[in-house]
Order: C-alpha cells, then structure tokens, then sequence
C-alpha cells in the first residue's frame, strides 16, 4: 500500500533525510498503521460537517499596538550561524 | 473592444490575470505585536512569534481584517459570513514556520470587480478574491556577483518584514492586454493608496504582482494554458514583460507547439522571462485549516462601518465631475483621480467660475506649476481661491487668456494677488469698444490691398487685420472683441 | 523520616501550603527536603532532564525572606515542570537533540503564572520526545523509570513529571495531555493527574504537538491539590487565541457523596485488551459509586473504535507542521554535514528527530499530501464531529462518565518499543477525550500485580468543578495510601 518511493517523496516534503534503511523500515511501519488508519474509510459520512475547532470562538482579534520586540541579541542568541546581524543559512543555489 | 488591443496581432488575443499583494500599513505585524518598519536594522522587530519559536502562537491584528475589508468592498467583493485562516506549508528560509498562515477556499471576500480606464475605454475586470495572510521574511543572497540566488555562496534571513500584513488580490483572466495590464495596475494602486491601507510604495516593496498570461485565437472563447510571470517590479517591466510573452505563446502555437505550464521568471536586464529553474517538484503546499486561530465571522454592524468610511474612490470621482462639472472624460480622469488635485479643483469650483475654463487652467498652467515646484496641490501661494479669482478675470475678459499666464507667473513671483498684479502691470485688456474701433479703423485704412482680399473672398486674412490690431495695443485687446470689430469693419 | 518530619513521599501541596503559611516549615527546608530526594532516587528513576537545584535552592530562601502579603499564592512549593514547557533562563529540549541546547527567550504563560505564585522550580522533567508517546522510551536522552517497579515504564508523554511526583521528587509538577499524556501516565504512577477542557489554559509557551488536542495540566498526589494547582493556571491569555475564560472559577472540592450524579461507562472502552486486575478494581471503584449514592449504569459511545485511527491522523498532521519549524535556521541543531539548504534541512531534522517522531510527521505528511487529504484528514476531521456527538448525547442523559484511564498496568520497559502500533492501543480511553476536547481526570483506584490502577473520570466542557468534586469524594473514600518501593524486576522476567 505504502511504497518505499512513496516513503522517499513524503520524506522530501518533510525534508527528512532518512537512510535506506530507515526508508525501507518506515513503509513497513507505516503500512502497518495506516492498514489500521484505514478502519474509518468504513464510515459512510459524507454529510457530517469536520470539526476543524473544538471551541465555538470566533473573532478573537487583537489590537493594532506595538508591543516590544526582543532585543537583537535575543532574536540571534539561538542562530546557528550569523552574518551581519543576520541568520546566515548555506547557498541555495 | 478594442481597448488597448496589442496591436501586434488581429488574430490572437492575450487573456491576462493578475495576483496582486499588498502590505497595509497598519502599526503591527499580521500576527504578533511587532512594529511594522522598513529600512530598520535587520531582526530588530522581532518576536517569539514571528520567529517561530517553539510553543508560540499568532493572533489576528484587527486593523488588518479592517484594512481587508475596505479593500474588499471598494472592490465591490461580496464578503464571506465566515472565513478561516489556512496552513499554506512548504520549507524556505524566509518562512520561519515552514508554512504561511493564509486563507484557501474560505477567503474573507469574493466576486468582486474593479472597472478602470484605458485610453477613453472604460473596461471591467472580475476580482475572484481577496484575502489575508503575512509576508515572508527578507532574504540576501550573497558571495556571487549578481546578489541572486544562482551564483551566491550563502544567504542571509532579516525577520523584520516578516509577519507584515499583506492582502492578496486574484483576479479573473480579464485583462485584455499588457497596455491594459499596467493600467489596471496603476489604477488600482491608486485606488489602494485612496483608501489609506497601504502607501503601496513599489520600491519598498509594499505592492507586488504576479501575472498570468495566456493567449488565444481571437473569438474562441477559451482558455489556453497559461504562464505565470515572477518578479516584475514596475509596471514598466509589467508590461515589457507581457509584451515579450505574448508573441512568443503565439509563436510556439503558431508552429504546432504546445505552451507548457510553468513559472517565468522576468530579468529587467535583458528584458527577457525564463523558466524558473529549480530543483524542487511543483509544491505540495499541503493546506489545512489554522488549529491555532478561530473563524472571522462578518459582522453586519462592522461591514456597514467599515463601508460607510470608504472614502470617495477615483472612479467615482471621475464620473462625478463628468456629470456635476460637465467636463469630458480627460479632464475628469486627470482632475478626479488623485485626492489632493481633485479637492483642490473643487474647492476652486466653488467660487461659480467657468468649470470648463477652471478644468483648463487647474490642468494647464497650475498643474505644470505644482510639478515643477514640487509641491503638492492645494499648497503653496497659489490657492483654489486665488486660482478661482484668476480663471474669473478670464472669464469676464478682464484680462485676455495670454496676459493671464504673465498673471499667473507674475502672482507667484511676488506673493501677490491677481487683480492687484493685473493693476500694477497694466496687464487689463482693453475691451473698449469705441477705443478699439479706433484702432481697426486705423489698421484697415493703413493695408487696403488686403481690404480688397478679404472682399474677394479670402476670409482668413481678417486674422492679418487681427493680428496688427494686437500689435498696436501691445497685445492688451480683447481679441474676441478685435476679431468683431474687423469683420465689421471690413464687410464695410 | 527526612528533614521536619516531612515525607516527600505523602506530602500534598495542602498540606505544604498549610506548613508553609503557618511558618511550620520554611521554603528553604521543604525545598531541600525534595532535593534530598532527588539525590537519593533520582539515578534510579531518571525524572529529569535537568534538575535546577542551586536556582531552586537560592529561590526558595529569597521567598523565606518575604512577608506574608507578598508572597504569591502558591510560594514555595517545589514544582516540576514537563521540559515541553519554554522558560526563559532554563534550557528548554522537548526530550530532544534538536533542541538539546535551546534558550528559551520567553516563559510560557502556565510557567509565569506559577511562577508568579512564586513557587520554587525543582527542574525539568523528562517526556517522550515532542510529547509523542505513551511510555516517555521516545525520549531522544534517557528513559525514566516507573518508582513502582523500576524495570516498567511511568507511561508518558508525561512520564518524567508523573514518575518525579509519585517518587516523592517533587511535591506536585505540570505535564501536557494530547492523547491521554497526563492521564495515563497519572494512572501508571499511581498519582493524580488532569487534562482540563481544550482552552481552559493557554497553549503559549507549550510546544506544540498537535494545536486542536494539546492542553496542559497537574500532576499531583491528590485530587484537592490538582484543583488547587489548575485554579492557578487557567485563564484566557491575549497570546493565545484558542484560550477562554473559565464560565465558572476553579472550585477547591469538597464533596463527600456522589448522590443524585448519574455515571455512564462506556462498554465500549471495556471492550479491548483490559487487563484482568485493572477491570477488577475498575469494577470495585464503580461500586465504591454506587455506595456513595451515585447511579452507575453501562452506556454506549458508540464511535469509538474510530477515535483512535483518527487522532493518528489528526494528531500527526498538526504535527507534521507543528515541526517543520525546527529546520536548523533560527534555533537548535544543525548539521553540519550539508552542502546546501536542502541538504542542511533534510540532515538537521534526520539527525536531530528520534524514530517516533519521523514516523509521526511521515504519517502527518502523507495524510495531508495532495490526494489524500479528503481521505484521511478530511475524513478525521468528520469522525472527531461523530465523536464530539457521541458525548453530547451521552452528558444529556449522565453527568459523568468513567473508564479505567488505561487498560492496563505499567508494562516492561521495551516490551511495546518494537510496535508502534501496540504503543498507541495505550491510549484508547484517554484519545476521544482529546478529540472532543472534555476535561477528564484520572485517580488512583487501586493495584493490580502491585502496579497502580488509574480511574477516568470525564465530564462535558467546562464541568471542571462537577470532575474534581465528584473525583474528590471518590479518592476520600477509595483510601488509597500505597507508595512506590521503588523495587526493581529487571531480568525477572514478567511479574506473577
């Protein structure tokens, strides 16, 4: 049901690298729960509306006020690697 | 219609859809309390939240969904009872969350239209939608030569504008041409800026546009497949951009070939659009619904409020000074489409001169002044009241129109009034009659070879008879007042 | 005895609160009363991820040195926070390498609010990694050990707040609940612990597993201090827009009977995989009920086979993207074997994420991916409306309805690692609770094979104080005073 290419190009979405295998142990694996995953296709519910929130809040809106920002070196003491006060990320090309 | 029609070819239309962004110029960020800014330091307005940093959550900037919503109904857009807020995901450095909170298929507006003007063609083009989501953040690419990606070593991420509201217009395919484009854009813009969400500055940024671009045969009535065109930030390159994408859709059709579906990407350099080139598939982007944020449900009340505070748009405008100044389109178009110029051709109105001659002088002479000076209408020594006063000695023949611009220049040169300028330099026409009978009398007598001329039959040469009349009374007669008495004088 | 006749082992916050108030014990004392405690099991149980005594230490003597006004309310009293929790000044990991080093630069809302009461952070305890698991064996550092028998699991996500509470290493903690992860590890533990309505307290600094089902909540040694503690932290928070105020204040319970409560018992919770001696002190407690004056009667929900395939949808996909944000650019690990971006993406969160976690957000892709949202996202989604359904119609007829929290004892360390699948079966009574966003607490009702046996008790939204009262007069009469010998049968082989 689940293929290893299947497992490769869900991996490329989620930008995982997985090692061969792990790739091979995850379709298995996978498989293996979406097989369980698949009980509810027996459901005959095509007019029940989804739930997409549990809540029934709407409009929970927020002044258009400035709030502090952090400070510089807060924003950057995380970064793996700066450049002029930038977060510094390898060529994209 | 023939609007704007490439003229390049009959047989082939371009069909053209555009998918505008805007930034609003609201205090705060989309989602987070960070001021907007432009030109700040980089990461200086930045927070847990639009960094993305682990266990952080957004909420909605209610000045943005107001700002949305004028856009929405200057756009004439029905606005959705209910709107969410979905995931749009995919990975980039500019995106701090991997996904952009934005909104799929509940977007806060729909069907709207924008109609704007090319040439004197008044087109209509279907907007499909307008809706909010936050602007990426600002990437460098750097270590190459050209400052782009292919060639660059690293890059570098500044979250300032990050999280900056941004709205995104989608129209239908119904732009006619790349003319019509651009001024589909250029109007709209100025629509945007009317309505104070956006100083839609170009070169900051704060307003951008992709385009789509199709062509077809002339009366086919469908779609072909289309091109998306990146990265045009002018609308001078809009257009050039169009204009070489066009022909060449033709071209290929024309030989047999097919236009594949793909991203254009257009270099201002060569003036050329290539395909993107990248190493990724078509993105998945993934959508689901915002767990972190709740539904945008319309109020009646806020729709109402937020409509009854549009302010008066440029389209309306100029239809309005068609009807109440019974001015032509042009000048309507010229006067009415932006705020300050148009108030001040108003407040000119007011004093019950001429509208005609005013519209002539407000877009002659005091146009050219502003610009020149550059200052903005309404400003300045030369106000509507002053202006209107002038247009008045005109009007009344007090002062002919050519001695009226040395008023004109003279009243801006010496800070002074136009009747006391047209006193102290003597610039009155001289509309006397029995005066300036005495001068025709005189020219007539003095060429009675053209007397004999006109007699036979050569009608113009009463402007010769004309001309001396002027040049005797230092160009100070009223020359509608010279033109009757030749006439009269000479059909004897 | 240790230090003042303290022991860290039976002590509830109550109690301590009382101590504290009326001077019987300073801050300072109590404080070093559980840090003793740490010192003495803590290599055995492995709570924590990081123990903060010397701050612990020198905060609770500045708190000795207020007056009683300023004092907060909950000053002094040694907590334990779940490590999925930023604080700023502490390093905050999620229990995994891609965090490993991460300074918060703010506080999560639940954490400042407590720590506004001034009470005295023992440190940060360990989870299942990103909070995935019902074991905490997916940490990405270490498992901990369940005090009860050192060679079985304290459950999780929560494991490692749960295990400090029940091993006398802190007087009380917080955990987060996506699936049953406070609940079940409550129930494993033998102590207390509650999952309030979705919304009741804000998600602001929790890092997120999946937005829609994650809450966080006590784990405490007594249903009064659980409600005690939650009093504290609920609230609508402007930073987190899915969190509402509270139509009722947070009572501290008090009630003796359950007469006149009707209690529903979902046959269909009892139907899979419960082990013998858990039903039989299920079974016992439901009597206890009905002795209490309450109405006992078997009932139906009728979708919950499906509850568990959808959270393993609906849960993964929040997730997929909840995660994505740990991409080795701003914050947290990076590779460093990577050439380009995409490498530095693909080996960062490769290297950086354990195997649970891959799996998850493999699963929350896949299910979201073009093709296959309707299918199985979208169809989750109409599932969790069945589900919602089904416990409407039930609270219309019962006030509460009871489950055993989870079907079975602590198991063996390592004996379900090998099957996911097995692993996520723990979850079935704790999942639809989640999914319908209820408030449920779980209490100990007795042991089965000397492991703790948990009791659910859930209520419809916002019954805060109907769950703790009725779960209050329960606990006073079930009497359960059993403690944790922190015995180990590794290499015994099953226990009898």
């Amino acid at each position: 049901m689940i293929t290893e290419d299947d497992v490769r190009h869900v991996a490329m979405l989620a930008r995982l690298h997985l090692t061969a295998d792990e790739t091979s142990r995850m379709a298995g694996e996978l498989a293996k729960i979406l097989r369980h995953i698949d009980k509810m296709s027996e459901l005959d519910i095509s007019d029940v509306p989804p739930t997409a929130h549990v809540l029934d809040l709407t409009n929970v809106l927020r002044a258009d006020k400035a709030q502090p920002s952090l400070p510089r070196h807060e924003a950057l003491k995380n970064a793996p690697a700066v450049t002029d006060d930038c977060f510094r990320v390898p060529r994209m090309s | 219609m023939t609007a704007g029609r490439d003229d390049k070819r009959a047989d082939w239309e371009p069909v053209i859809g555009l998918e505008v962004h805007v930034e609003l110029n609201t205090q705060t960020k989309m989602f987070c309390g960070c001021a907007v800014s432009f030109g700040d330091p980089p990461n200086t307005h930045t927070c847990p939240v639009c960094l993305a940093h682990p266990g952080a959550l957004p909420v909605v900037n209610e000045r943005a969904v107001e700002y949305a919503t004028r856009i929405a109904l200057a756009l004439g857009c029905r606005m959705a009872p209910v709107s969410i807020f979905h995931r749009k995901n995919y990975f980039y450095p500019d995106l701090p969350k991997a996904y952009q909170i934005s909104q799929y298929d509940e977007p806060l507006a729909v069907d709207g239209r924008f109609e704007y003007w090319v040439g004197d063609d008044k087109l209509s083009c279907r907007i499909n939608r307008v809706h909010m989501e936050e602007d990426a953040a600002k990437l460098i690419h750097a270590g190459g030569e050209t400052g782009r990606i292919a060639g660059s070593d690293h890059s570098m991420v500044d979250f300032n504008r990050g999280g900056t509201p941004l709205i995104e217009i989608v129209t239908e395919p119904d732009i006619p041409s790349s003319e019509a484009a651009r001024e589909f854009l250029n109007q709209l813009r100025g629509m945007v800026q009317e309505l104070g969400v956006s100083d839609v500055n170009m070169e900051e940024g704060q307003i951008r546009w992709d385009a789509n671009i199709s062509v077809r045969r002339v009366g086919s009535g469908e779609l072909g497949t289309r091109t998306e065109l990146k990265n045009m930030n002018s609308f001078r390159f809009l257009q050039q951009a169009l204009e070489a994408e066009i022909p060449r859709q033709i071209a290929v059709l024309e030989a047999g070939g097919r236009i594949d579906q793909e991203t254009l990407h257009f270099d201002p350099d060569t003036g050329a659009t290539t395909p993107l080139r990248s190493k990724e598939e078509a993105h998945d982007y993934r959508y689901f619904p915002e767990p972190d944020l709740v539904p945008l449900v319309m109020d009646e009340a806020f729709v109402e409020r937020v409509r009854a505070s549009l302010p008066e748009l440029p389209e309306a405008r100029v239809e309005r000074f068609m009807a109440a100044y019974g001015l032509p389109r042009y000048d309507a178009g010229v006067l009415g489409s932006s705020g300050p110029l148009a108030r001040f051709f108003e407040q000119a109105a007011r004093s019950g001169v001429d509208a005609k001659l005013l519209a002539n002088w407000t877009m002659g002479e005091y146009l050219a002044h502003v610009n020149a000076a550059g200052i903005e209408p309404g400003k300045g020594h030369v106000t509507a009241e002053r202006l209107a006063r002038l247009v008045k000695l005109v009007e009344t023949g007090t002062v002919s129109s050519s001695g009226a611009k040395d008023v004109f220049q003279l009243m801006i040169d010496e800070r002074g009034e136009p009747e006391q300028i047209v006193e102290k330099h003597g610039l009155a026409q001289v509309s006397d009659a029995g005066e300036l009978a005495a001068v025709v009398a005189k020219v007539v007598a003095e060429h009675p070879a053209q007397v004999e001329q006109y007699r036979a039959g050569k009608q113009q040469v009463a402007g010769f008879f004309v001309g001396r009349v002027m040049q005797a009374t230092q160009g100070r007669a009223n020359p509608k007042l010279v033109n009757e008495l030749v006439r009269k004088a000479l059909a004897g | 005895m240790p230090g003042g006749g303290v022991d860290p082992l039976r002590l509830t916050a109550r109690e301590a609160k009382r101590m504290l108030v009326e001077g019987e014990v300073s801050a300072a004392e109590l404080m070093k009363v559980y840090l003793d405690q740490i010192e003495r099991v803590e290599d055995k149980v492995k709570a924590f991820i990081l123990v903060t005594a010397d701050n612990a230490a020198r905060y609770a003597t500045e708190i000795d040195r207020e007056a009683g006004a300023s004092r907060g309310a909950l000053a002094g009293m040694p907590t334990a926070i779940k490590d999925n929790m930023v604080t700023e000044g502490v390093v905050t990991t999620c229990a995994s390498k891609i965090l490993a080093d991460y300074q918060p630069v703010y506080t999560a809302t639940a954490v400042r609010k407590l720590w506004g009461d001034h009470v005295v952070t023992l440190g940060k305890t360990n989870l299942d990694e990103f909070a995935m698991g019902s074991s905490t064996e997916n940490s990405g550092f270490f498992t901990t050990h369940n005090p009860w028998d050192l060679a079985t699991v304290p459950g999780g996500s929560s494991g490692g707040s749960a295990a400090a509470v029940a091993a006398g290493e802190a007087l009380w903690g917080v955990g987060s609940d996506t699936g049953g992860s406070i609940r079940q590890p409550a129930s494993l533990c033998g102590i207390v612990g509650m999952k309030p309505t979705y919304g009741a307290v804000s998600r602001y600094g929790l890092v997120a597993f999946a937005s829609s089902l994650d809450q966080i909540g006590p784990l405490t040694r007594s249903v009064y201090d659980c409600a005690l503690l939650l009093s504290r932290i609920v609230g609508r928070d402007p930073h987190d827009s899915t969190s509402v105020r509270l139509p009722t204040e947070i009572e501290l319970p008090k009630a003796t009977t359950l007469d006149g409560l009707r209690f529903g018992v979902p046959r269909e919770y009892l139907a899979t995989g419960v082990q013998p001696g858990v039903r039989e002190r299920f079974d016992e407690t439901l009597m206890l009920i009905e002795r209490l004056g309450g109405a006992v009667e078997e009932m139906s929900l009728p979708h919950t086979e499906y509850a568990l395939p959808a959270y393993y949808i609906i849960a993964p996909a929040e997730a997929s993207a909840n995660l994505a944000r740990f991409d080795g650019v701003r914050y947290g690990y990076r590779s460093a074997h990577a050439d380009d971006l995409i490498e530095m993406y693909e080996r960062t969160r490769g290297e950086g994420f354990g195997p649970e976690v891959k799996r998850r957000i493999m699963i929350g892709t896949y299910a979201l991916s073009s093709g296959y949202y309707e299918a199985y996202y979208g169809q989750a989604q109409k599932v969790r409306t069945l589900v919602r359904r089904d416990f409407a119609e039930a609270f219309s007829t019962y006030d509460l309805i009871v489950s055993p929290t989870s079907p079975t004892v602590a198991f063996r360390i390592g004996e379900r690692a090998a099957d996911p699948l097995s692993m996520y079966m723990s979850d079935i009574c704790t999942i639809p609770v989640n999914l319908a966003g209820l408030p449920a607490v779980s209490i100990p009702c007795g042991l089965a094979d000397g492991l703790p046996v948990g009791f659910q008790l859930i209520g419809p939204a916002f019954s805060e104080n109907r769950v703790l009262n009725a779960a209050h007069a329960l606990e006073q009469a079930i009497g359960f005073t059993a403690l944790p010998t922190f015995k180990d049968t590794t290499g015994k082989g099953e226990e009898a």
